[in-house]
Order: structure tokens, then C-alpha cells, then sequence
């Protein structure tokens, strides 16, 4: 037992160190000094306290995003049309507000409005995706995809159609909300602790229901075997439309954050590949809720402390992707080769 | 004139299609064979920005073309590897691989971005050219729109006509009842997947030293392609006409969208350009939908006519998937 936990270390440790090699021969192969170049990442993220509340408002998105997929992997479910699920979370904010924007409700209850019909929007997205796959047999994988699809061609069309701005439609995106309508932020920046704290909170709410609940008991036992869980007298295709339900919900919630408290408007690329990352960071941490806010926080940091290279070195700001992407790549191998270690010994 | 204007136009159809049929033909053979490459939309874009490099660096198209393979080749080598071999989740570590191929293109394009390089050239064969109509759709190509036609009858015939291609079926469908026949299965899902990965790799330098090329990043508007080619994989029901038939769906779905454009003002570009997805979708349940459960126990409860015409209708739709698609297979 003892030697076996050493060899997990090891194996883990030595998929970083690749990763990170792998990075630095990049680095190189873009002519850029690697180790000054991982020092300006390290300074672009934490060296002003500006640089550290873009961390915080990039991490509360990705918190909810991670939360989501968290629920939906634990029902064997690969929701890869998160990224269109947040897409109409933030059409949905964006139309709840433009609709009330001019009536004499206080601005604090059309934000919440706003906000649950962002959330409505994203649930009914990952709903649709869950429904095809249950009542029309399509794989979630395609059928999330082909929705990410359409979301977009919607975004674009109410930015460059029905919402475009006065005037000519623009990828800038629609006409910003009166400051009225902003979710209360810190000065001077667009970090908001409601925005966070609500992230924070689900990501906890998501923690215990998978830990410590019935409910989360029930939907690992679905998601590991459909079949026995059926035959246990779990409600098996009720289960997995409500992780659908409930990843969609946390995506819309992402979607919605970005209109009231980021952006204050509809914009054509509004999730951002928050998604995609959120799957990303679940399967970094193996699927495990507790480590989600410490590794979504660490990619937030990269993302923001990359935006330096750009600047500095001239390279693209994809390198955030790069390294995030070789990571998970290579912890994915490396816990391949240490169950193949472990087989053969 | 109008008729000229459209032959061109349906020519050109044919002609973009063609990088798409790669990589669906490619993901196609890879499907047969059990496993799924979902790292498409990386591979394509690396071996997109790949390709153009090599051929902008040696202005060798050939070379180009071969490092696309090349790249497309090297990934699929990963998804084998990390599936077969080190018994990890295909569909995880592809689309890790799909956002890596992107990031990375992305980032090591940056020296290459908006320089002009090498065009493959419209080859026009002589005699077939001059056939009225069919020649100037068909015949007054390149060679990438000549190797498209060529690929999807010759893996059809492989697929469907060969020894070879039954073992390819039988270890995608039944890989236990190929073992016992003597496949060695692995062996030949490692040798499928990089072949089909070849194919895919090939659509990149398709895209970048032909139908839309040149280097341009982000702006070169291949991301989400490689989405696309998966979905069409499916709707072709691992079938190379049927695939060819969605790959040309596609493409006219996009013509289509630009000669709209002129005639219907009011609605914005963007929009018809992503038309052919909702579309996609459509297909996809059509498709797919006479697997489910609800749909056999109503087909059941139709009167016996009706119930003959639906049930025909949905079967003439219907593709299953190789049986083990995605299913690892040890032969202990």
C-alpha cells in the first residue's frame, strides 16, 4: 500500500514535469526565453491587484462551468454542449433585461429576473440535449455539439438582427445596459462578490450533493451502471435529464454573470470557451469536487498571466491553452501508464 | 449565362467538399474499426497550419500535403495509444486532443500568419474536360477534388468488396469473433486509426494550400470543422457514399447560404453560414431515432399498414454504429 502511494506520486509528478518540458520546448520553438517567459505569467497574474480580480472574475465562470459537468460525469453523461448551454443562459439574461430595461421595476429585481432567466435558458438547452438522447436515441456528444452550433448562429443572429445596435450590428456586440442594470461590482473593476460568492456556493452545493446525499449516491449508480440502477429502482432516464437539468442550470448562471456583471451585453463569442475548459479542469481532477476551485483558479491565473506573453513577447495568447491542454493530456497518459505499472507488477 | 454561373458555382461545391470528405472518410475507417477519433477538430487545424508551413518553408506542395498526413497521423497515434494501450477513455483524451491541436496551431502559426504561399492548381483533364456540363462540374478540378471522388468509391470497394475490409467491419463489430479468426486486433485497430488519421490530417493542408488558402489564425475560419466532420461521419451512417452524399449536403448548404445572401437582405451573413447546422442536427434524430425504445412500442401500436410504410421509411434512415464503437477489447 505504502509503495504503491509513492508510485502514484511519482507518475503523477512525472506527467507534470513532461507537460512542463513539453511547454518549455514550445516556448522555445516560438522564440521566446521560457524561463523569463514563465516569470512574466507568474507577474501578469499576481503582480497588480488588478491582475488578480481578472483571475477572480475569469474563475467564477469556470467554477460554475466545472460544478456542472461535475454532476453531469458523475451520470455518465459527457455534456459537451456546455458551451451552447451558456451561450442561451446568457441570451436569456440579455433578452429579460432588454424587456424590462425600461420599466419601473427597481433594477435590483430585474438583475434577478435577468439572472433566473439565464438560468432557465441554460437548463432548457441541456434539457433539449438530454432529451434528444434519451427520446431520439442521439448521442449526447453529437447532439451537444450540434446545439453549441445553433446557439451560436442565435447569438449572432439577435447581435447582427432583431438586438443590433443603433445603427449597424457589430461583433462588439449589442447595445451595453444602462450602469442601473450592472450587478454591483468592487470600484473600479468589473469583479463582483455576488457573482463570485455565487459561484463559490454552488461549487460547495455540488460538493456535498456528490458526496454526501443520496441524491449523489444514486446518480454515480446510474452513471456507472444504467442497467443495474434500473433494475435497483432508480428512475434511470429521470436521473440523467436532471444532471442534464442541473449542469445546464449552473452553465445558464455562467451565461447570465457575463451579461449582468462582465460584459453588460450580448456578445457573439459570450461563453468564451468556459465549457470546454470546465471540462477540462474535471478531468484534471479526476472527477473529484473538492480539488474544483483550487485548479479552476490555477487555469483562471494562467489565462490572465498569459495575456503578458502577448504583449511582451508577441506570442498568442493560445499558450494558455497549450499548457492547460498538455497538462490534462499528459495526466490522462500518466495515469494510463501507472494502471498499466500497476498491472504488470 | 445563368446556367454558366451556376455550373461554376456547383463545381465549386465539389471542390470544397473535398477536404471535408477526408476527414470523414478518415473517421470513417476509424469507426469501423472500434474506435472513436474526436480529436478531429485539433488535428485538422494543426495539420491545416502544419501543412501550409512546411509547403510555405520548402514551397513543395507535396511536402505540405505529406506533413498534414504526417500530423494527422501523429495524433491518431496518440488516441490508439492512450485507448488500446494504456486502457484510457478515447472520447477524453480526443477531445483533449481537439483543443490541443487548436491551441497549438494556433500558437506555433503566429510566424506564418497572412504570408501568401503555395495554391494548388486546377488540373483539367483532357477529353472529360470538354464533356458539356459534366466537364466543367466534374473534370476542370484539382487533383484534392479528383482524389476525393477516387477515395470514397475506393473504400467503399474496401470496405464492402474486400477480405481485408469484412476483418475491418468484423473487428468493429464483433472484435471477439475476429480474434478467434485470427485478427490480432489491437494490431489492426492501432494500424486503422493512424490510416484514418492520415486522411484527416490530410484535410488540413486541403483547406490551407487550396480551398481557403493561406494561414490567417483564428481568422482562418476552420474551427469548428472538424465538429462538423464528426457529425456528417455519423449522419453518412459509416458509409463513404452516404458520407460523400452529407460532405456535398454541406457544401451546397453553404453555397446556398451565400447566393441567399444577395437575394434576402434582412438577414445577417453569419447567419446562413452556420444554416446547415440545425440542419444536422435534424438528421441526426432522424437517424438515430428508430433505436429508441418509445418509437418501437409505437410503431407497434400502428395500424398494420401505416405501420409498414413508417417502419420502412425509418429503416431506409436508420445507422447503427459499429457494434463496439468505443468498446476496448482484451483478448484475455
Amino acid at each position: 500500500m505504502k509503495k504503491n502511494t509513492w508510485i502514484n506520486i511519482g507518475f503523477q509528478a512525472g506527467a507534470l514535469v513532461l507537460a512542463l518540458l513539453l511547454t518549455t520546448l514550445l516556448l522555445v520553438a516560438a522564440g521566446a526565453p521560457p524561463f523569463k517567459a514563465y516569470a512574466s505569467i507568474v507577474s501578469g497574474a499576481f503582480g497588480k491587484v488588478g491582475n488578480v480580480e481578472n483571475i477572480l472574475i475569469t474563475w467564477s465562470p469556470l467554477l460554475l462551468t466545472t460544478a456542472g459537468v461535475l454532476i453531469t460525469f458523475a451520470a455518465g453523461l459527457w455534456n459537451i454542449g456546455i458551451e451552447g448551454q451558456m451561450a442561451v443562459g446568457a441570451i436569456f439574461t440579455t433578452g429579460m433585461l432588454r424587456m424590462l430595461q425600461h420599466s419601473s421595476m427597481s433594477p435590483a429585481l430585474i438583475i434577478i429576473l435577468g439572472i433566473l432567466a439565464g438560468i432557465l435558458g441554460g437548463a432548457i438547452w441541456a434539457v433539449l440535449a438530454g432529451l434528444l438522447k434519451i427520446f431520439g436515441g442521439v448521442n449526447e456528444i453529437f447532439g451537444g455539439l450540434g446545439l453549441n452550433f445553433v446557439a451560436t448562429a442565435l447569438t449572432i443572429y439577435l447581435v447582427f438582427g432583431p438586438w443590433k445596435r443603433p445603427g449597424v450590428g457589430s461583433m462588439s456586440g449589442t447595445q451595453p445596459f444602462d450602469q442601473k442594470l450592472w450587478l454591483p461590482s468592487l470600484p473600479h473593476t468589473e469583479l463582483s462578490l455576488w457573482a463570485l460568492g455565487l459561484s463559490l456556493l454552488v461549487i460547495v452545493i455540488v460538493y456535498f450533493l456528490l458526496r454526501g446525499t443520496h441524491f449523489g449516491l444514486r446518480l454515480k449508480a446510474v452513471g456507472k451502471n444504467p442497467k443495474a440502477a434500473l433494475l435497483m429502482g432508480i428512475p434511470t432516464w429521470q436521473y440523467s435529464i436532471f444532471a442534464f437539468l442541473l449542469c445546464g442550470a449552473f452553465a445558464g448562471l455562467a451565461g447570465a454573470i457575463q451579461v449582468v456583471s462582465v460584459y453588460h451585453r450580448l456578445l457573439p463569442n459570450i461563453s468564451n470557451g468556459y465549457g470546454f475548459l470546465g471540462l477540462l479542469v474535471a478531468m484534471l481532477i479526476n472527477y473529484q469536487a473538492i480539488w474544483a476551485a483550487p485548479i479552476a483558479f490555477f487555469f483562471a491565473a494562467v489565462n490572465i498571466g498569459s495575456v503578458q506573453l502577448q504583449i511582451i513577447y508577441k506570442l498568442d495568447s493560445s499558450f494558455a491553452g497549450v499548457l492547460q491542454d498538455l497538462l490534462v493530456l499528459l495526466v490522462l497518459l500518466g495515469e494510463g501508464a501507472r494502471q498499466r505499472f500497476l498491472r504488470k507488477n | 449565362m445563368e446556367t454558366n454561373t451556376i455550373l461554376i458555382g456547383l463545381a465549386g461545391v465539389l471542390a470544397a467538399a473535398a477536404p471535408v470528405l477526408f476527414a470523414v472518410l478518415g473517421e470513417t475507417i476509424t469507426e469501423r474499426a472500434g474506435i472513436i477519433n474526436l480529436s478531429m477538430n485539433g488535428s485538422i487545424l494543426l495539420a491545416a497550419m502544419g501543412g501550409f508551413a512546411v509547403a510555405y518553408r520548402t514551397q513543395s506542395l507535396v511536402l505540405g500535403f505529406l506533413a498534414g498526413m504526417l500530423i494527422g497521423m501523429l495524433v491518431a497515434f496518440i488516441v490508439a495509444f492512450s485507448s488500446i494501450t494504456l486502457h484510457q477513455s478515447q472520447v477524453a483524451v480526443g477531445f483533449v486532443l481537439a483543443l490541443a491541436g487548436r491551441d497549438l496551431a494556433y500558437f506555433l502559426g503566429v510566424p506564418y500568419m497572412n504570408t501568401p504561399g503555395p495554391v494548388l492548381k486546377i488540373l483539367p483533364i483532357p477529353l472529360l474536360k470538354n464533356i458539356p456540363i459534366l466537364g466543367p462540374l466534374f473534370f476542370q478540378q484539382n487533383l484534392m477534388t479528383y482524389l476525393s471522388y477516387i477515395l470514397i468509391i475506393l473504400i467503399w470497394l474496401y470496405i464492402f468488396r474486400t477480405r481485408p475490409g469484412l476483418m475491418l467491419r468484423g473487428i468493429g463489430e464483433r472484435p471477439a469473433a475476429a480474434y478467434v479468426r485470427g485478427a490480432n486486433v489491437n494490431r489492426l485497430r492501432y494500424l486503422y486509426t493512424i490510416l484514418g488519421g492520415a486522411l484527416i490530417g490530410l484535410a488540413g493542408p486541403a483547406f490551407t494550400l487550396n480551398v481557403k488558402a493561406g494561414w490567417m489564425g483564428t481568422q482562418t475560419g476552420l474551427d469548428g470543422i472538424g465538429w462538423i466532420a464528426l457529425s456528417i461521419t455519423i449522419f453518412g451512417g459509416w458509409n463513404p457514399f452516404r458520407a460523400a452524399f452529407g460532405a456535398y449536403l454541406f457544401s451546397f448548404l453553404q453555397w446556398l447560404g451565400l447566393i441567399l445572401q444577395s437575394k434576402l437582405p434582412g438577414i445577417p451573413t453569419q447567419v446562413l453560414q452556420v444554416a446547415p447546422f440545425p440542419l444536422m442536427i435534424l438528421t441526426l434524430l432522424l437517424v438515430n431515432i428508430s433505436d429508441a425504445e418509445w418509437v418501437q412500442r409505437m410503431l407497434a401500436s400502428l395500424p398494420e399498414g401505416t405501420r409498414r410504410v413508417v417502419a420502412r421509411l425509418l429503416r431506409a434512415l436508420r445507422a447503427s454504429p459499429p457494434a463496439s464503437l468505443g468498446v476496448p477489447f482484451e483478448s484475455e
